[in-house]
């Protein structure tokens, strides 16, 4: 906590830092998803009031503030309504501020809107891309000098991610801003994003992380062989990270600096839609021209990105508690009218008229000229500008845009209603309804909890493309009746009527007009997650208890292991499921720890540094030293087999050039008598079985290995011991090298 | 007039999103901004000043509304507006003064009529243009006894108006012109105020600390900086206490600037200051606002500092420029007392993200955050004021701003017809 920048030192600052390139920004004003339907299929996302204000209004003073100068917006659904609100907004008439339109009607992902803008020519520099429906006030000039830097360092850190640490707690994440939890593992010297995995898509979470985690990180190590032993280093924190759940709880804002080369890779890359699915995973698992990802964390600033109808709630709180000052509503950001902050929270702005009986409870925002009625209460809610609230009803949590009318008696709980909406008399909305324009409510009609209505049909034919945001146009049937559908709405009294009459039979109550949307793709049991009512309380424990079972699988592969690497005894459960899982690892382990070796092999990297990868890999999947030793001896065996060789004595020179070469491996990995035992078992398997070609020669090498020390003589002896009673078939290596044995047996007797 | 609507978009704009920051850079700004709008402006051949009053206090109204927490806008709008109707009056009076002079009872009705003007105003407006010629506000003191000062009048405006012709056309036609450039004069004189009066009150230091004394001070303030230096230069030693100034710690700031000049500095945190204040001789502080009943709006945690000086009979001396005089009452509705900034200077988001959990119970988080910026102090503990004028008791402010404002002026919102 130092002491804070000042405002204006700031700003003359940014002005400085780019008078020299001036800053651009991409603005997607299409969420590219169908998350808010029905509410988008006739406005779109960045145009939906947030505390009164529309989203773009957010997103568009926070870049003007923060010192860029010019914004390419791409819109695509609703385009021609964001182009109307952004020439009658007055952004345009911004000192220093162009704003640019780039519309396109058949982009239906966020890699389109990329290649579209790629295809203008319009970026000439590094630029930043957010979505229109990001709310921050954090300072981009630090993040962007940072990505400058790194770039004049290294040209392949083509972007910068912006991430805010949240507090370790696997519950947030889902309750705050509904999304799935995030695992990124970041290199904590070099802010390189490593990993960047959703929840969702592994179930087994932190576990399948950490291999993949491994699985990548060798060929990432591969191209910078200088900095290898710290980078091992670097795994072994994150294998602790990892465990004790140190890194993984961050918080993506969805703010990315990027350099042009982005642009191009979408183009290069045709078939990268999603901009994390798959552009950054992309990135990092495919390591395409070892281009990297960093990310710079905020500390004191916010940043959030409206995704669902969770976070539209937690968004609109955290404003009225001011967490994005200066972007509040009393204060005029944007073209939004004077609102005056009041006790506890109470946000009024002028002309409204209240009952003296009313009660408006603490954190509420009340929009222009709306008229309250006696004895309603009003708490935790926004209201916005005309509305006619009735008497005795009651508003708890819920969303109220503009021109709503609410008559007496209505109960609301966390419900959102959109423009020009109606509720009748003593109608009730229970938790998470979203209500879409001009919805009627029928007297006295309960509007069961997390349901949608429209005045537009559910489209029958459920596009599997969940990538809209609305109807797709191609079909071309669809626009147009909803164009049409909105003139009637609008327009004379007749037509209405006639409506009316054809909602009489309406499934909302007498008067009632809209239909009431099945639950959508998820299914019911997902409704809870994304809606603004508050998570009930038994999803919650349900939600924690299955979080708290990934963790314990998490925890009953680390109890094994301490801070220090040892081995704990009876740490092995016997669940059949834990033996399954082990055999499974095992076979994976081999497979890892051979693809390592032979990586190592092939780039030449120190021995010292594939000990450390080993060691790291044993602690990640649990495992002994001698399983290790095992492991790698066949991989090394197959090294020699494979390099050229024509009579045994050849094939014999090659396994000696080869163990020389990494006999210090086995020096450090078996030590101990046991695990030298385990190693001549595994070669002995192996003549036996894959590589017979080494049965004819196994003395020599049996003695190659003494030799180098890599085998002791008492685990010999002891290998002899256990063979004397087994099978005549298993003796066969036994007896091949008898003479040796025999003489270490007489030199043993001589030295005593 | 384009490029003026222009400025003043520009103006607005940063306004609204708080990018400017102190008083004395907004009041000067504001100062500027409406120097060029007077000078664009057309002015009509008659009612001039009540052409001039209408555009300033056209784009005053939205100034103020652009940031009504930022005092010093208004108060910079409605010290131009008093200059506008002080001008305006003095050029009548002198017109009148040298008919009556010239032409004795030639044509007394017709311009008496057209100029409203009686002797009671006469002399108010006389004793304004004398105050201001001669640099010095008119105290009471001067009012009660000032007779030199009534000589001196009729003398400055008549050679004022020697200038102006002898036809009563050209007299017009010159008047029009004169009213504008006085105007201006008037306003870059204010603005020449505003810029100095850091050093015209640190001039003052001396006066009020002495050697060996231990200074209490809260937050950082430009003038309480400059203020210190002073009595520093002129080989006081002395000692300061710095107070932080939480959340935003301006105080560590204050404190590396003071001990960069060489004086001996010591910081405190803000909950000490009642531990510290029996070892202070004199605790002096700066201010966001001063209003009309010598109340002020200072820093958060300034009331503290007030009570614990007056606890113990510490002498509470506030410095305040003149852009920070504001004509109005704490009480006005006008007047907002406070602004809450961001929550995330008091506490770091991520850490209390769990707390600020809207998704779980019943919707509305146990924890709240609030971060008031100001603090009012009531007069009663206030000792004394020094203004670039001098020192001055909180009771005797309310006299001080009547000099630099009209009452026409006070509410700037309220649309009435001009007054002349």
């Amino acid at each position: 906590m130092g002491a804070q920048k000042k405002g204006s030192s700031r700003v003359s600052e940014d002005a400085e830092e780019l008078a020299r390139n001036p800053l651009q920004a991409i603005l997607l004003a299409d969420s590219f998803t169908t998350k808010f339907r029905p509410i988008t299929l006739e406005r779109p996302k960045v145009l939906l009031p947030l505390v009164n204000v529309p989203m773009i209004d957010y997103t568009l003073a926070w870049l003007e503030s923060a010192g860029v100068e010019e914004v390419f917006i791409f819109c695509c659904a609703h385009s021609r309504q964001v182009m109307d609100y952004l020439e009658s907004s007055g952004w345009h008439k911004q000192p220093n501020f162009t704003v640019a339109m780039i519309e396109s009607n058949n982009s239906i992902s966020a890699g389109d809107a990329l290649r579209l803008i790629y295809e203008r020519n319009v970026i000439h520099g590094d630029f930043v891309l957010v979505s229109g429906d990001t709310v921050s006030n954090m300072s981009l000039t630090h993040a962007v000098k940072e990505h400058k830097e790194r770039r004049k360092k290294d040209n392949n850190a083509v972007m910068t991610m912006v991430i805010k640490k949240s507090k370790p707690s696997p519950v947030i994440h889902q309750s705050r801003l509904g999304t799935d939890e995030l695992f990124m593992a970041i290199d904590p010297d070099t802010k390189q994003l490593l990993c960047y995995e959703e929840r969702g898509e592994h179930p087994r979470g932190a576990i399948s992380l950490e291999n993949s985690l491994l699985a990548d990180n060798p060929s990432i190590s591969l191209h910078n062989d200088k900095q290898a032993s710290s980078f091992y280093m670097l795994r072994f924190s994150f294998l602790y990270m990892q465990i004790y759940g140190i890194s993984i709880f961050n918080i993506d804002c969805y703010i990315d600096i990027c350099s042009q080369e982005v642009l191009s890779l979408f183009t290069d890359n045709f078939d990268y839609q999603h901009l994390r699915r798959h552009f950054v995973k992309g990135l990092l698992v495919d390591d395409i021209m070892g281009y990297k990802i960093f990310t710079h964390e905020i500390h004191s600033s916010y940043a959030a990105r409206i995704d669902n109808y969770r976070s539209y709630d937690t968004i609109s709180k955290d404003i009225i508690q001011r967490w994005t000052y200066p972007f509040v509503p009393d204060v005029r950001f944007s073209a939004n009218c004077t609102t005056k902050l009041e006790r506890e929270g109470m946000y009024k702005a002028p002309e409204i008229q209240q009952s003296r009986s009313a009660h408006i409870g603490p954190f509420t925002v009340i929009g222009k000229g709306t008229r309250i009625g006696d004895d309603s209460r009003i708490t935790h809610s926004v209201i916005g500008e005309g509305c006619t609230i009735g008497s005795n009803v009651s508003i708890v949590g819920s969303y109220i845009w503009n021109n709503v009318t609410i008559e007496d008696g209505c109960e609301l709980r966390h419900a959102i209603v959109c423009d020009g909406v109606i509720i009748k008399a003593a109608a009730t909305l229970e938790p998470g309804v979203v209500l879409s324009f001009k919805v009627v409510i029928g007297r006295g009609f309960v509007v069961p909890a997390y349901s949608k209505v429209s005045l537009f049909q559910q489209p029958t034919a459920q596009d599997s493309d969940e990538e809209l945001e609305y109807a797709d146009s191609s079909s071309g049937t669809i626009d147009p009746s909803i164009a049409d559908a909105g003139n009637k709405l609008n327009g004379d009294i007749v037509s209405e009527s006639s409506q009316m009459q054809d909602w009489s039979t309406s499934q909302l109550g007498p008067g009632g007009a809209g239909f009431i949307w099945s639950a959508c793709d998820g299914g019911c049991e997902e409704e809870w997650r994304h809606s603004v009512a508050p998570i009930p309380t038994d999803q919650l424990a349900k939600a924690l208890l299955a979080i708290e079972e990934d963790l314990e699988i998490v925890k009953v592969s680390d109890s094994a292991l301490t801070p220090s690497g040892e081995l704990e005894p009876g740490s092995d459960d016997d669940d059949s499921d834990n033996m399954d899982d082990s055999n499974v690892d095992t076979v994976d382990f081999e497979k890892e720890a051979e693809a390592t070796f032979l990586r190592a092999a092939q780039d030449n990297i120190a021995v010292d540094d594939l000990i450390l990868e080993m060691n790291s890999l044993r602690l990640s999947y649990n495992k002994s030293a001698g399983d290790c030793t095992g492991a790698l001896f066949y991989p090394m065996m197959k090294l020699a087999l494979e390099s050229p060789h024509n009579t045994a004595v050849e094939l014999q020179k090659n396994v000696a050039s080869v163990v020389s070469k990494w006999h210090k491996l086995f020096e450090v990995l078996a030590k101990e008598v046991d695990d030298q035992i385990e190693l001549i078992m595994k070669f002995e398997e192996m003549c036996l079985e894959s590589t017979k070609e080494f049965a004819p020669i196994f003395s020599q090498i049996l003695y190659l290995l003494y030799e180098r020390e890599i085998i002791g003589e008492e685990a010999i002896l002891r290998w002899d011991d256990e063979r004397k009673d087994a099978d005549e078939s298993d003796r066969v290596f036994v007896k091949q090298s008898e003479k040796f044995i025999q003489w270490l047996r007489e030199a043993d007797e001589e030295e005593d | 007039m384009p490029d003026v609507q222009a400025l003043v978009n520009d103006f607005l704009n940063k306004l609204k999103k708080r990018k400017i920051e102190g008083s004395q850079a907004t009041a000067k700004q504001t100062a500027e901004l409406l120097r060029s709008v007077i000078s664009q402006q057309r002015v009509p051949y008659t009612n001039q000043a009540g052409a001039l009053i209408d555009s300033v206090r056209a784009i005053g109204e939205q100034l103020i509304a652009a940031n009504p927490i930022e005092l010093a806008v208004g108060n910079i709008v409605r010290r131009v507006l008093h200059i506008i109707r002080e001008e305006d009056l003095s050029l009548t009076t002198a017109a009148v003064t040298e008919l009556n002079l010239s032409t004795i009872s030639d044509d007394d009705d017709d311009d008496g009529g057209g100029n409203q003007d009686d002797h009671p105003v006469l002399s108010a407006a006389a004793v304004a243009a004398a105050a201001r010629s001669s640099l010095r506000p008119p105290s009471l003191q001067m009012l009660l006894e000032g007779a030199p000062e009534f000589v001196a009048v009729p003398r400055s405006s008549s050679s004022g108006g020697d200038s102006e012709g002898k036809s009563k056309s050209m007299d017009r036609n010159s008047r029009t012109r004169k009213l504008k450039h006085d105007v201006i004069e008037a306003v870059n004189e204010l603005i020449q105020d505003i810029t100095t009066c850091h050093e015209l009150i640190a001039e003052q230091a001396v006066e009020h600390i002495h050697q060996n004394e231990v200074i209490l001070t809260l937050g950082s303030s430009k003038t309480v900086l400059e203020f210190l230096c002073a009595a520093k230069e002129k080989k006081r030693s002395f000692r300061v206490f710095v107070a932080e100034g939480a959340p935003r710690y301006q105080g560590h700031l204050l404190a590396k600037e003071l001990a960069a000049r060489g004086l001996q500095t010591t910081v405190i945190t803000d909950s000490a200051v009642f531990a510290m204040i029996s070892r202070v001789n004199m605790v002096i502080v700066g201010s966001h606002a001063v209003m009309a009943n010598g109340g002020v709006i200072a820093p958060v945690g300034m009331n503290m500092v007030a009570l614990a000086a007056q606890k113990h009979a510490v002498p509470f001396v506030v410095l305040a420029g003149i852009h920070k005089l504001c004509p109005l009452y704490p009480h006005n509705p006008e007047v907002l007392l406070n602004e809450l900034r961001s929550p995330s200077e008091l506490l770091d988001f991520g850490e209390f993200s769990d707390c600020l959990d809207f998704g779980s119970g019943d919707g509305s988080p146990l924890l709240h955050v609030v971060n008031p910026t100001f603090d009012y102090v009531p007069p009663k503990v206030v000792s004394l004021f020094i203004t670039d004028t001098g020192g001055h008791n909180p009771s005797y402010m309310y006299r001080l701003i009547a000099d630099y404002y009209s009452a026409d002026d006070l509410v700037v919102q309220r649309r009435h017809s001009a007054v002349n």
